[in-house]
This record gives structure tokens, C-alpha cells and sequence, in this order.
């Protein structure tokens, strides 16, 4: 930062003798006004071009396409028809309730979890960093490691969950290859993978919090609890809800370690996500307009949680 | 390690902890902490790294054995040769640092231009940009891949190519919102006195305004590197050619073919460089995405 007092004196040295024909205007001032535009535009062209090819204009194909078909390379409107398809699905609302499980999943797991991590790292004064970096570590793996090893640990026979749970006398499960846990184990896999960052995000978080608060609560002779409930949660409420809708939006949009893990749809589609079925229409069905027509269905879901996000991120300004 | 005054005290005042009592709840929490902290976080990559040593009969065996009997550190070789690791990591890091380089000219210079010069309709730009942000990646990604497929106005297709990965990440709303933002609180007089010290906006750019935004520029390269080093979908869409598939889709699609405990080994090799760059740079990898997601 020491670079900006240097210059910030020439400025005043120099603006006398360059005041006058800079403040010129008149009939050159137009060509300058042009020629600073073309410039300005030289700057931004290439990040232009990348959001028209690769974000606007698909934007707008996303509309067409979901009231499009293409056979055989002829393409031609069909109105609602893909909408109706994708609609009268048997899968449509399975899609939807795993995706809806696996975020309040996510949400009871990979929301609470981290901030009660935060609270109690941000309590320890020894350790510190050696404790982010671990909780931290998972968050730096590919994908694919951490969603193939958990595969590895959840297997009923040889995997290593249940030799733990078998150790403490607890009743062992079948993981991923039942129906009834597939969408949780793979909710606690995403949850030991993706934790890391919402729990560091929570700890700067907390060390803005005023000491002087809980002073002021331990003199009214606030318990653990009530310190937690009417200072800390108050205190970083404007995180905690930036968080929590960022964590909705992305998990509603869960396709890698349901992928990974579980093959996608799991046993009897119990893992099934709309953004796999959207997946599986473009890709096994080779129906690009009924998957247009699903990504319409989660837009419109989605775009109500980003809105808000954007809101709310704009008041924290 | 910083100290613990009223002004920066937690939810325990450092006076409790002085007491006995506090003394001993706290070394026994803190004792917990450690042990379960390690035992969740960094167990799992232990049994990663020594499965890996593992025999085929031994990976599979009911109990599982916390140390390999007969280490057999071949399997390590062969995941390396079998699943042409060498190949898929080059490819992963090609993608990533190409990623980095188009996202650091384009958005760095269109944030500039959009904070600095501001041109005409640059707000309507802007807003264009930022819009983006609202719309869910996963929606997206059907109409993206046609688009690869057959870019407009060029017919090019891009597919198996790496624009096809490089380019998109230039439309990342979320750099511009940072950079922009950044570059708007550089004082507008530095810009005038390098434009009568007669710097053009790129030489301004080059020696003025990039010196001072290091630690934004470190927010944007680190997320630009992990995001494509840990993206799915697209590069499995984009680059179904085996010979062009970064390291999670190559080692997926591989996954099926080779023994559990060679898989592992490939996995373990997989996470190494990833971990072996934060540790190197955890310092400012943690604090750098903290501030550009909290302020994000």
C-alpha cells in the first residue's frame, strides 16, 4: 500500500500544468470521446465474447430449446410437449422429493455441523491452525477421491463404517446399497468433503463478534446456551443466511457425488436428483428438449433462493 | 497466537478457563478435539494411502486391517501405468492454469474497462455480467454443450478441445463482481496522474492498478485453479476422449476395469499435488477464500 502515497504527490503537482487542455472539450473532445470508447471496448471484447457464446446466448437457447425437438437433425417447435413429457414423467416428482431429502439433508447436516465446528475451534486457543487445516484438508481433494473412497468405506462386507460400527456393538447398515440410506451416505460423504469451507467462512465470521457482548452478556449472567443463542447467532446472522441459501442452491443442484457414488439414479432411483435426470435426458435419451425443458423446472425453483442471495448480499455491502 | 483481551474474547471469558475447573474442561475438550479432529479428517486419508499398499485379498478382507500385512508398493506402479495417471494429471493441471490465464486477461481487462474507462452501455454490461450469477450453473449446462457443439456464427466445435473448458470460465460473473469491486476503491486520481505522466489504460493497468490488486488477483487465481481442478459434469461432457479427460473423469471412467486396492492407489496419487499445494500455501489459500467468499 505504500505505492499509493508516492504517486498520489505527483498528482498534485502535476494538475495545475495539466488542467488546461485536458478540460478542453469543444470539437476534438468528440474524436477523444470515441477513441476512449473503442479503447474501452478493446479491453472488454474478449470477456464479451465469452459471455455471450458460453452465458447469454445459452441463456436464451435454454427457452428455445425446451420448446424445440430435434429428430434426425430436423429441428421444429412442438410448444408444451417437452414440458408435458418431462412433467408426466414416473420420475419427475421422485426427482424431486430426493432432491428436496438431500438438501434438507445437507441442510441438517452440512449446515448445523460446521457452525457448531467454528464455534467450538473459534473457543480453543491452542492448536488453531493445525485444526483449519485439517478441517480444511478434504476440501482440496478431486471428487473423485473422496467420492470413491467413501464408496470403498460404505461397502456392507469389507467396508470400514461398518467394522466401526461393528466394534461399539451397533447395528450396521447397508450404505449406498439400500434404498433407504443410499441419499444420506452420500449426503455425509458431500458433508466430510465440502464442510471445510463453511466452517472457515463461520470462523472469520465469529472473530468479528465484539468481546465486549459477551462481557456484557456474562455480567447479566447468560449461560453457554443462551451467550450462543443471543449473541453469536444475532451476531453472524447475515452469514449464516448468505450461507444458508448458497448451500440450498448448490445442493439442489447435486449431480457429482450422486454420480460417483451411487451411479446416479442408486438403488430403486433413491438417489435420483433433477439435475441427473436432466443428465440422463440429454445423455442416455438423447432428448436435448425434454432436459431443456427440466433445467426450465429448476430455474424457476432456484432462481427465487439466488434472488434472494443476490438481496441479500447487496445489504451486507 | 493472539492474545485474549475483552475487546477480541469468545463465548468463554480467558478468566474461566484460568480456574481449575476451566483449566480441566478445557485440556479435555481440547485433548477430544484433537483426537477426533484427526482421527475424521485425516483418517480416512490414511486409510487411503495404506489401502493402497494393500494386496487384492487384503483391500478385501472382513475385518479391515489398519496396516498393511504385506506392503505392496507395485500397486502404486500400476495405477500409475494402468490408468495413465501421468496423462490425466497433465491434462487436469493444462485445463486449470489454461482456465487461470483466459480468466486473468479477459475479466481482469474487462473489469478495468468496466471500473476505470467506462465506456458507453458499460453498465448494461455489467449488469449483463452480474446477472449471470442468478442463473444456476446446472441449468445451463444442457444449452452450453450445444453451443460447444456448434459455436454460432463460426461453426466451430469445440468438443474434445480445451477452449471448450478454457473459454466458459471466462464467463464467471462472480470475478467481475470481484475485480470490479476491487478496482473501484484504487483513488481515480492515481489514474489521472498516470494519464498525464502520459500512460495510456494499458500501461496504467500494467504498472498501476495490477501491482496494487495482488491480493485480489490471489482471490481469483485460486478459485479459478480449484474450480476447474474440481469440476464434474462439464469436462465429462466437453472431453469424452479418454486421452483428454481430466484426472476425475479419467480415473471414474477407469474405475470399473481395475482392482480395488490398484483404484485406490490411483486415488491416492489423484489427491497428492491438490494437498501438497495447500499445505504449501495453506496460509493464503484459507485466507483468500474466506474474504472473497464472504464478501462474495
Amino acid at each position: 500500500m505504500a505505492a499509493t502515497t508516492v504517486p498520489d504527490k505527483t498528482t498534485r503537482r502535476h494538475a495545475g500544468r495539466a488542467a488546461g487542455p485536458r478540460t478542453q472539450g469543444g470539437r476534438g473532445g468528440l474524436s477523444r470521446k470515441v477513441s476512449q470508447n473503442l479503447q474501452a471496448y478493446g479491453f472488454l471484447i474478449g470477456a464479451i465474447l465469452c459471455f455471450g457464446f458460453f452465458s447469454w446466448y445459452p441463456m436464451v437457447r435454454e427457452f428455445i430449446m425446451s420448446f424445440q425437438q430435434t429428430r434426425r437433425g430436423v429441428t421444429s417447435w412442438v410448444g408444451f410437449k417437452n414440458i408435458k413429457t418431462v412433467y408426466h414423467d414416473p420420475y419427475f416428482w421422485t426427482a424431486w422429493k430426493n432432491t428436496g431429502m438431500f438438501t434438507l439433508y445437507a441442510l441438517l447436516i452440512g449446515f448445523v455441523v460446521p457452525f457448531f465446528v467454528a464455534i467450538l475451534l473459534n473457543e480453543l486457543r491452542h492448536a488453531r491452525a493445525y485444526l483449519r487445516i485439517l478441517v480444511y484438508l478434504p476440501v482440496m481433494l478431486p471428487p473423485v477421491a473422496g467420492a470413491l473412497l467413501f464408496k470403498y468405506f460404505y461397502n456392507p462386507e469389507y467396508g470400514l463404517f461398518n467394522r466401526i460400527l461393528k466394534i461399539f456393538h451397533l447395528p450396521t447398515s447397508q450404505w449406498l446399497d439400500s434404498s433407504h440410506t443410499a441419499l444420506i451416505s452420500v449426503v455425509i460423504a458431500a458433508t466430510w468433503m465440502s464442510m471445510g469451507s463453511a466452517t472457515l467462512i463461520y470462523l472469520a465470521a465469529l472473530q468479528n463478534i465484539p468481546g465486549e457482548l459477551y462481557e456484557a452478556a456474562d455480567l447479566d449472567g447468560a449461560g453457554l446456551w443462551s451467550k450462543i443463542w443471543h449473541v453469536t447467532v444475532p451476531q453472524t446472522r447475515l452469514v449464516l443466511s448468505l450461507m444458508l441459501l448458497l448451500q440450498i442452491v448448490a445442493t439442489m443442484q447435486e449431480f457429482t457425488n450422486v454420480f460417483l457414488m451411487a451411479g446416479g439414479n442408486g438403488p430403486e432411483n433413491s438417489t435420483m436428483t433433477v439435475v441427473y435426470m436432466v443428465y440422463q435426458y440429454g445423455y442416455r435419451y438423447n432428448n436435448f428438449g425434454g432436459a431443456a425443458a427440466l433445467g426450465l423446472f429448476l430455474l424457476l425453483v432456484l432462481a427465487g433462493f439466488s434472488g434472494l442471495y443476490a438481496r441479500l448480499n447487496r445489504n451486507s455491502d | 497466537m493472539a492474545e485474549f483481551t475483552p475487546a477480541n474474547r469468545t463465548l468463554i471469558s480467558s478468566a474461566t478457563l484460568a480456574r481449575p475447573r476451566g483449566k480441566v474442561i478445557y485440556w479435555t475438550v481440547l485433548s477430544v478435539v484433537l483426537v477426533v479432529f484427526t482421527l475424521v479428517f485425516v483418517g480416512p486419508l490414511y486409510w487411503m494411502a495404506t489401502s493402497g499398499f494393500k494386496s487384492v485379498h487384503e483391500v478385501l478382507h472382513n475385518p479391515p486391517t489398519l496396516v498393511p500385512k504385506d506392503p505392496h508398493p507395485s500397486n502404486y506402479k500400476t495405477a500409475w501405468t494402468q490408468l495413465k495417471l501421468a496423462k490425466l494429471l497433465w491434462n487436469t493441471f493444462y485445463y486449470a492454469f489454461g482456465a487461470l490465464a483466459f480468466q486473468l486477461v479477459f475479466d481482469v481487462a474487462a473489469a478495468y474497462a468496466l471500473s476505470k474507462l467506462r465506456p458507453v452501455l458499460g453498465n448494461i454490461v455489467l449488469g449483463g455480467m452480474l446477472a449471470t450469477l442468478m442463473i444456476p450453473s446446472a441449468v445451463l449446462i444442457i444449452p452450453q454443450y450445444m453451443t460447444v457443439l456448434d459455436l454460432p456464427l463460426l461453426h466451430v466445435n469445440l468438443i474434445n478441445h480445451p477452449w471448450a473448458i478454457w473459454l466458459p470460465t471466462v464467463a464467471n460473473g462472480f470475478n467481475i463482481f470481484l475485480l470490479k469491486r476491487f478496482f473501484d476503491s484504487i483513488p481515480n486520481d492515481l489514474m489521472a496522474a498516470a494519464a498525464i505522466d502520459g500512460a495510456g489504460p494499458m500501461r496504467t493497468l500494467l504498472s498501476i492498478v495490477l501491482p496494487m490488486s495482488r491480493p485480489i488477483l490471489g482471490v481469483v487465481s485460486i478459485f479459478a485453479v480449484v474450480n476447474v481442478w474440481k469440476d464434474f459434469l462439464w469436462p465429462m461432457l466437453v472431453e469424452p476422449d479418454p486421452s483428454k479427460q481430466p484426472i476425475n473423469i479419467g480415473i471414474n471412467s477407469l474405475s470399473q476395469g481395475v482392482p480395488q486396492n490398484v483404484l485406490i492407489a490411483a486415488l491416492a496419487i489423484s489427491a497428492l499435488p491438490t494437498l501438497l499445494i495447500f499445505l504449501l500455501f495453506q496460509r493464503n489459500i484459507m485466507s483468500g477464500l474466506t474474504a472473497g467468499s464472504l464478501k462474495g
